[in-house]
């Protein structure tokens, strides 16, 4: 069985850049953002990675990446992502701060979902990040599939596996380090990716020019977003007290990293 | 025949800084719709370093409405001063003239706060009217305005390997994974671009012209203390301190925020002459002082800068091929300048690729040469850069003596200069004689070696200099800036792009310079006679290429290096 898989993923500002939270008229936002580098969130570009391995690896699958964004930042992050894996931009034109509730995102990449042409709901996979480097709060994922009646969701995933009866195997993340082991009978499904296991792919001009061809005809068409719902109501915001302590190694084992993260937790 | 893919295009760039913003910016502007992609190493449009004050009238002349309100970091300059900076650590190897100097000064009581503020800024020197930015946001704000109107395509993350070479020709460009080929190749890759050294090594130099002077800047971003109120658009220049040879800046953004760096010039004959180590030194100067501490590091970064100017211009154009930009020679190393040269020198060359465009002629040598070599010839660039050519070459025999050939070079509009001719790196053991003893400069080598680091810190603190007292807010060790403020990442999937090409060299190499020059310490000592490279420290500023006196070192194009929007 071949799958239509839509992945969800958003831009954010560069992680390592300087982030400031700042109070305006129209709520909270980041310093700047509009001139901050953006990328794919990082865990969106998880389960685009998986997404694209997965459909190079089963024939006749077909990846679009549904992204939210403000237009001229999704252009010039699609330069970037674009020479990752073959994909079709769905885009949608809007907010990438973090300052938006999952209910309107949700409803927003739902509704984009929904209007793909000759997308077959027997054969989608909607993949996504579990998490979001702007929105933290692990829900808009399942509210996506929610909205599109997919009742198979597995969130916190590693690994996705097919099998010849059109089933497939899902790890899904539990406590203590450990995977719990799912069949889903097949699609549709919702997979809220944790890290997979695939590196970031190299940049590959190739795939870039050819991944353009239709994605800057859909940037010229994308439409607003539509973020339903009544947006919330910031007090205030601030940054994460930080406490940093660096120590740059390699090779060490996971249980000494461990170790030595404990300790440091400790005071010791 | 390559059974590489190939793409076919009109106009391929390589390299997104300022002189390709004005290339493009220029070429979008002009009616024509030729198809043009420009390629860009770094993860982002925005990853350039430089901290950038500028007279601006290249860039004024392509935005005249141009708000610096719209850039963020970027205003107006307001206030310039030059200052000499005393020597307060007395670590600092000055000759006995300067240390008649400075006694003079304390003896008239000159000096506040251990510097002297220069009553007079020379006329070649200020910056009035000018504006005050970081390249990175100027480049994101020319970047996405260029992306934006669709006119031509930036693909950052994409290292260019080389030029494609057929015969006297450059027919495009060679990509990891594919060949581009195209009429026109634009080569904007700044002073240490692997395309643009290929082509000096393909093509020669100009007779008498020679890259042979260059300089590591390296620049902090940093939050000012709330206390401080100095003026956005202020404006320091300072020579004198952590070394004679070492000059150094401080401006002021808007917001409170100040970029504050060194230039590690090539003249300056320390063997061990890590950039990041004298910067820490040189904030912690009295006079920085009372304004950066208290601060905090937002951003880090490094960069080679090509010091010899239009002295070491390679040709500039030739069959399918132009140059611009810093790799051209366009910097100005007597005016301190860089940056609207280059950007005048993209718009120069986007001018002679429309005429010959709209008159349907070919992009040969000639034609080149008669469109665009010649607009350039006959600018403010290139008569500014004459007057520049010999003006640091008494650098060469000492820091007065290059005082005072840059003010006569400055003063007589380039008639006369000062002349000296580089000299070799002394040996380590040379560098500190009369300080420590041969023997012990060797032991602590050795030492260090032994624990895979350079040997810098080690000797600098044996020679007198103190030691950094970490904060971790503004001060701290060069691993933590990798992290905290010089934002370093690279991808996995690439292989390394500095090697080491000769053993042997490195086996008879005393000082290794290439270990303590490196901006990131992504050059360590290694376990045998060829130092290590790690790839995810690197910051792309190729001090290594031109620090290795032997020539030992191949530094290609790759992926990943600073992810820094404020340099």
């Amino acid at each position: 069985m071949s799958y239509h898989i839509v992945v969800c993923g958003g831009i954010v500002p560069d992680p390592l850049q300087t982030l400031e939270p700042v109070m305006g008229p129209a709520g909270p936002s980041l310093k700047n953002e509009s001139m901050l580098p953006a990328v794919l969130d990082p865990w969106a570009a998880h389960a685009l990675f998986e997404a694209a391995n997965l459909a190079r690896n089963v024939a006749g699958s077909k990846v679009w990446l549904v992204s939210l964004g403000p237009k001229a930042k999704l252009q010039q992050v699609m330069m970037t992502v674009a020479q990752k894996a073959p994909f079709e931009l769905v885009p949608i034109d809007g907010p990438a701060g973090a300052f938006t509730d999952p209910v309107g995102v949700s409803g927003a990449l739902a509704a984009a979902i929904e209007t793909i042409a000759g997308l077959d709901r027997q054969r989608l996979l909607v993949f996504g990040g579990w998490e979001s480097a702007t929105r933290g709060a692990g829900a808009t994922m399942q509210m996506v599939g929610e909205r599109l009646g997919i009742v198979d969701q597995f969130q916190g995933v590693d690994s996705l596996s097919p099998r010849d009866d059109g089933s497939f195997e899902i790890l899904e993340r539990i406590e203590g380090g450990r995977h719990q082991v799912s069949v889903c009978a097949g699609p549709p499904a919702l997979v809220g990716w944790a890290t997979g296991s695939l590196a970031e792919p190299r940049n590959n001009p190739q795939v870039g020019m050819a991944n353009m061809r239709t994605i800057m005809p859909a940037l010229q068409k994308a439409r607003a977003a539509n973020l339903q719902g009544s947006p919330p109501q910031f007090l205030s915001v601030t940054l994460p007290r930080q406490q940093r302590s660096t120590k740059v190694v390699k090779d060490l084992s996971t249980d000494e990293i461990a170790r030595q993260i404990a300790a440091w937790i400790n005071g010791d | 025949m390559s059974d590489r893919p190939v793409l076919d295009i009109d106009i391929v760039c390589v390299g997104f800084g300022p002189a390709m913003g004005g290339f493009l910016t220029t070429l979008s502007r002009s009616g024509l719709s030729p198809n043009v992609i420009c390629y860009e190493r770094a993860d982002d449009i925005a990853f350039g370093v430089s901290g950038a004050v500028t007279r601006a009238r290249g860039i004024r002349a392509s935005f005249p409405d141009l708000d610096p309100s719209e850039i963020p970091m970027a205003t107006r300059v307001a206030h310039e001063k030059v200052l000499y900076l005393l020597d307060p650590a007395g670590a600092s190897r000055r000759s006995t003239g300067l240390r008649l100097a400075d006694r003079a000064i304390g003896a008239v009581r000159l000096a506040r706060h251990s510097a002297v503020e220069l009553p007079y800024t020379p006329p070649f020197l200020r910056k009035d009217d000018g504006l005050l930015f970081s390249i990175g946001q100027f480049n994101q704000w020319v970047g996405s305005q260029l992306i934006g109107s669709g006119a031509v395509q930036i693909w950052p993350g994409t290292p260019v390997s080389g030029p494609l070479i057929e015969g006297d020709r450059v027919a495009g460009v060679e990509l990891p994974d594919m060949d581009v080929r195209a009429a026109l190749t634009v080569v904007g890759d700044g002073p240490v671009g692997a395309v643009g050294r290929r082509l000096d090594e393909r093509f020669g130099l100009p007779p008498g012209h020679h890259p042979r002077e260059w300089a590591v800047g390296a620049k902090m971003v940093i939050d000012l203390p709330e206390r401080v109120d100095l003026e956005p658009g202020t404006v320091f220049h300072s020579f004198g301190y952590p070394e004679p040879e070492i000059f150094g800046f401080f401006y002021v953004h808007p917001e409170r925020v100040a970029s504050v760096g060194i230039f590690v010039p090539s003249w300056f004959r320390c063997p061990v002459r890590t950039s990041y180590r004298y910067l820490q030194h040189y904030i912690q100067h009295p006079y920085l002082w009372r304004y950066l501490e208290g601060g905090t590091l937002r951003s880090w970064g490094a960069k080679s800068l090509a010091e010899s100017g239009r002295r070491g211009e390679p040709y500039l154009a030739g069959d399918g091929w132009a140059r611009i930009g810093e790799g051209s020679g366009s910097t100005n190393v007597l005016t301190g300048s860089g940056v609207d040269e280059a950007w005048t020198t993209g718009t120069q060359l986007a001018e002679g690729v429309v005429e010959l465009m709209k008159d349907g002629r070919p992009f040969t040598r000639q034609n080149l040469e008669e469109t665009y070599v010649r607009r350039r010839r006959a600018s403010w660039v290139e008569a500014e850069g004459r007057i520049a050519e010999r003006a640091r070459d008494g650098f060469h025999r000492g820091v007065i003596a290059g005082l005072a050939g840059m003010a006569l070079a400055g003063m007589t509009k380039g008639r006369f200069a000062l002349g000296g001719e580089p000299k070799p790196m002394p040996p380590i053991a040379e560098y500190y004689r009369g300080r420590i003893p041969a023997d012990e400069v060797r032991r602590i080598q050795r030492e260090c070696a032994a624990k895979g680091t350079g040997a810098h810190d080690a000797l600098m603190e044996r020679a007198g200099w103190p030691e950094i007292a970490c904060d971790g807010k503004l001060l701290m060790s060069l691993q933590d800036a990798l992290l905290v403020g010089g934002k370093v990442q690279a991808a996995p999937g690439y292989p390394d792009h500095v090697r080491f090409t000769d053993s042997a060299a490195c086996e008879d190499c005393d000082a290794r310079t290439c270990v303590e020059i490196c901006s990131g310490q992504a050059i360590t000592p290694g376990t045998g006679a060829v130092p290590a490279f790690d790839r995810e420290k690197c910051v792309y500023c190729g001090a290594c290429l031109w620090n290795c006196p032997a020539g030992a070192i191949c530094f290609e194009a790759g992926a990943g290096g600073l992810h820094s929007a404020e340099n």
